[in-house]
């Protein structure tokens, strides 16, 4: 459509305009609020013990989340594309696709109900003298929970492009599973991989509903920082609040970069199927 | 690798999700349709429903604006402009829910202040469901044939019939996924809201923050039942967007 010069910039006006009010100005206030009263307090807030742990803790999960996930992640799209079930493959899809469209408070609900003192698993866990809720074994297991579905879903349409074909030309001359696992089907999904695990990491920073129910918020013991920044903003602490929220937005720039840089690539793999040379296919 | 794959779902998803529902069901069914249609409660899902409802609408709309000046316009810096859009999605909500209330809260550098607002529940809305419409017309957008807009203004069509005769049919199967991706995240969106909301009961309060509330005062029943009604509206939205995301693609092929 070739529109007039006149409505082409209007609409860019209004398009960039919205933008700025809901999206840029208000990030950018993190910048000001940080920054207002000098570095001094920022330093304060950055050395803070309370801080300092709950970055850690933060690490901990996402560290322990990402990989649990990516593992599982590729298994269950291997299992779903190559070898489905006769029965239950939607339960399957729907259990995997559930944590995205539930919310968050529900996640926390949830694991308290079945890991919490009064929970189904609590007698038990409590007799063994493991405490989930409230502790950080929660606050670990609800990050994996709302994370659990992004490598899966980018993982299974790759698969399903990139077909069996090679992996079992490779079976065939002698590769052993591991080999064919290793040596094919992960070079062929790793841009997959690795976009689900960007997507993975930035939601495992910054969940907060889902902690925020099952964590109890022990300054220095189970606050992630997102609960920190809660927590310190409610006491007052401006810059401590704002000094989090930035880390976090940095954090967050951080795999906006990884996104951008890795799904072109992503893309690219699953549309390259279609153009590989004939090859084993002609064979047949 | 099935085997293992259903483990670590039926431990980590399914059975604390039965667990749920098993509670909210714990008093029985009248119980259940007690603790749902409590006023607070009522409350509380209307206000999610309707915002939902409004940002799903404005989201429609402004989404498809964005994509296409995205798509169609050419300027300095669209590159970067592509690039934050995803921003809502990186940030942690909390972060976006404080950044909110430092420009729409009483010291904002505007002047509006629509802190403790329903107001202020719909723009937090805004802000963490911007990408979705954006995302899903974005590529349709980029792949449509111009030709056919061509021999529209050709034959005297003026751009706005041109767009809503042409355009906007082809657009429509994404612009329905991405909105209902929006709502199901606007239903259950807790760490923006909670911050800017206030929370009043029966004004500002949305579902995920009674939820919350009712889990903290050792309330696990209530808090059940409303999750219940979540769940249910998640999974026709689910379902709703699993339909119309088919229905875009074979649109595409």
């Amino acid at each position: 459509m070739r529109s007039r010069p006149g409505s082409r910039y209007g609409l860019r006006a209004l398009a960039l305009g919205y933008l700025v009010l809901l999206l840029a100005l208000p990030v950018s206030m993190i910048f000001y609020y940080t920054f207002r009263d000098g570095l001094e307090p920022v330093w304060e807030a950055l050395t803070d013990p309370a801080f300092v742990s709950a970055f850690k803790l933060t690490l901990l999960a996402v560290g322990i989340a990402v990989p649990a996930n990516t593992i599982f992640g590729v298994a269950c799209a291997m299992a779903l594309v190559r070898r489905p079930p006769k029965h239950g493959t939607w339960l399957l899809n729907s259990l995997i696709g559930l944590p995205l469209a539930l919310s968050p408070v529900v996640v926390g609900l949830a694991l308290i109900l079945v890991y919490g003192q009064d929970g189904w698993l609590g007698g038990w866990l409590t007799d063994n003298g493991i405490q989930v809720i409230f502790s950080k074994p929660g606050i670990i297991l609800a990050t994996i929970f709302v994370t659990l579905p992004f490598v899966v879903r980018e993982v299974i349409p790759v698969l399903r492009e990139v077909g069996t074909d090679q992996d079992e030309a490779a079976w065939m001359l002698g590769a052993s599973r591991f080999q064919t696992f290793r040596r094919v089907t992960l070079p062929a999904i790793r841009w997959g991989v690795a976009y689900g695990v960007v997507l993975t990491t930035a939601r495992a920073l910054g969940e907060y509903g889902a902690v925020a129910v099952v964590s109890g918020r022990i300054a220095g013991k189970t606050e992630t920082l997102t609960l920190h920044v809660d927590e310190e903003f409610l006491r007052f602490n401006e810059v401590a609040a704002y000094t989090t929220s930035l880390v976090l937005a940095l954090l967050a720039v951080l795999t906006l970069i990884a996104m951008n840089l890795f799904k072109p690539r992503h893309d690219k793999e699953v549309a390259d199927v279609d153009r590989r040379p004939p090859g084993i296919e002609a064979l047949r | 690798m099935l085997g293992l794959s259903t483990a670590y779902l039926t431990l980590i998803v399914l059975i604390p999700i039965a667990a749920v529902v098993a509670t909210s069901l714990e008093g029985g069914l009248s119980a259940f349709w007690e603790q749902v249609t409590a006023p607070a409660a009522v409350a509380a899902l209307k206000l999610t429903f309707v915002a939902s409802l409004i940002v799903v609408a404005v989201n429609a709309v402004t989404g498809t604006l964005i994509a296409w000046v995205l798509v169609r316009d050419d300027f300095r810096g669209k590159s970067a402009v592509n690039a934050i859009i995803d921003l809502p999605f990186a940030l942690p909500t909390i972060v976006a829910g404080l950044t909110l209330l430092a420009v729409y809260g009483p010291q904002s550098p505007l002047g509006v202040d629509i802190a403790y607002s329903r107001a202020a529940v719909v723009v937090a809305l805004l802000f963490v469901t911007l990408p979705f419409v954006v995302r899903a017309v974005q590529p349709v957008l980029a792949e449509l044939d111009q030709e056919m807009e061509e021999a529209a203004a050709s034959l005297g069509a003026r751009p706005f019939t041109t767009f809503r005769r042409i355009i906007l049919p082809n657009l429509l199967p994404a612009m329905f996924s991405g909105a209902a991706l929006s709502f199901g995240k606007a239903v259950g969106e807790f760490g923006s809201i909670v911050l800017i909301s206030g929370n009043i009961p029966f004004d500002t309060e949305v579902a995920s923050v009674y939820i919350f509330k009712n889990i903290e005062s050792d309330e696990p029943e209530t808090a059940a039942a409303v999750s219940v009604v979540l769940l249910v509206l998640s999974f026709v939205v689910l379902a709703v967007a699993d339909v119309l995301e088919r229905r875009s693609r074979r649109h595409d092929a």
